[in-house]
């Protein structure tokens, strides 16, 4: 029997993956985001899952203008990291697992959720990151990885309810998975942060903490949250956190608070983290 | 009761990627898409308005690509993650383009994220900020 145990949500700033390419985490504006980091990949470690169902955006790598699925799902054997008009980062080929995302597809679109089935996807620092923050540097791709991508560039966006009831038919879904299979789920994108027009820069530290609080303890106040809401409150931008419902929705009603950390600024945005258990 | 579309318009500073925007822009971020590849922009490098002639785009588009107009490439319909790609070209970071699309220096919107950010204070509405309230 497949399990999902825990959900992840972090931020996935281009500019923290270069700065771990690069070297930089020691550096004065880096130091004490990567400190944060600390606990996650300990507990990440620890816990060991077989597969990550990492649920993120594309930034127009991957999905072209003239072509955009609202939800897609790699059933790939691997994603290569894809060039985003800098080239590659020097990050280790991501292992899928094919068997789980087929089944995730039969079951979700027998749901009622129909997803874009991808053979082949090249996963830009949306996956890639998420993937840095929490296991590091290692040479190959540390566990094997399920991407659920989602449409957040061009309105309308999915509301974040959808994406709350496409986490609980993910639940579902694992549920009913007959391989012994230790899952953890990632929301990714966010948090505050607008990086175009003459509002770029904005930083709603308030917004982003009673949204983390609300995650754990009251998630359907954050299900109600509107396209106006996310865009005008958290930048425009900020509006990936509805993937962050995704992971909420793949968990039980009753969670755990694991760890956090927040960190103004990595570049433009808010990065934020928090690890929630299954209770 | 506004509609959802006056509600987005009414945040200042912000140009939601909208069905407006996205017909509006389309060619302009299908080059920028070309930019993924780097064949694609060592070409574009090479001569750039050579390379743009590939692309039906307007003028007004044109212009602000060469001129690498930030701002007035995303009043044309640009995304800023296909602009991005553009940036990348250029070895710029999202956080160059964001400063330029503000107006301020590189220094001063450095040195402001640095203090926290931009405050949500005053800037959720253009009505708001028309009433001072």
């Amino acid at each position: 029997m497949a399990k999902i145990i825990a959900g992840l949500g972090t931020s996935h700033v281009p500019a923290i993956g270069v700065a771990m390419d690069e070297g930089k985490t020691q550096e004065p504006y880096w130091k004490s985001l990567f400190e944060g980091y600390g606990p996650v990949r300990k507990w990440l470690a620890e816990v060991k899952p077989d597969v990550v169902i990492l649920c993120y955006n594309d930034h127009c790598a991957a999905m072209p203008p003239d072509t955009i699925p609202t939800f897609a799902i790699g059933v790939g054997d691997e994603f290569k990291p894809a060039d985003e008009g800098w080239g590659p980062r020097p990050v280790p080929v991501v292992k899928g697992d094919p068997d789980l995302a087929w089944h995730l597809v039969e079951s979700l679109v027998l749901d009622g959720f129909d997803l874009t089935i991808m053979h082949q996807l090249q996963v830009d620092h949306g996956l890639t990151v998420p993937m840095s923050i929490t296991c590091g540097q290692p040479k190959e791709g540390p566990v094997k990885v399920v991407p659920i991508e989602v449409n957040v560039v061009l309105y309308p966006q999915p509301t974040g309810r959808r994406c709350y009831a496409l986490g609980q038919a993910i639940r579902k879904a694992v549920a009913s998975y007959d391989k012994d299979t230790k899952v953890v789920i990632f929301g990714t994108g966010g948090m505050s942060h607008q990086i175009h027009g003459e509002r770029s820069g904005l930083i709603n530290k308030e917004w982003d903490t009673a949204f983390l609080n609300d995650l754990t303890a009251n998630p359907q106040r954050l299900v109600d949250l509107t396209h106006v809401d996310y865009i005008r409150d958290a930048g425009a931008e900020g509006i990936e956190l509805i993937v962050w419902l995704i992971m909420r929705g793949a968990l039980n009603d009753q969670v755990k608070e694991v760890c956090r950390h927040y960190h103004v600024p990595a570049s433009n945005t808010a990065a934020g983290l928090i690890v929630l258990e299954n209770r | 009761m506004k509609t959802i579309k006056e509600q987005l318009e009414d945040i200042p500073g912000t140009y939601v990627f909208t069905k407006e925007r996205s017909r509006l822009g389309l060619h302009l971020n299908l080059f920028c898409t070309s930019l993924l590849k780097a064949a694609n922009r060592e070409e574009f490098l090479r001569d750039e308005p050579a390379y743009l002639a590939k692309f039906p785009l307007t003028e007004e588009q044109r212009r602000a690509v060469l001129e690498r107009d930030w701002i007035g490439m995303v009043r044309l319909g640009a995304n800023i993650y296909h602009l991005s790609k553009l940036g990348g070209t250029d070895r710029k970071t999202f956080q160059y383009m964001a400063g330029c699309m503000t107006g301020m220096t590189q220094e001063d919107y450095r040195a402001m994220m640095l203090a926290g950010g931009r405050s949500i204070e005053g800037n959720r509405s253009k009505s708001e900020q028309k009433t001072g309230a």
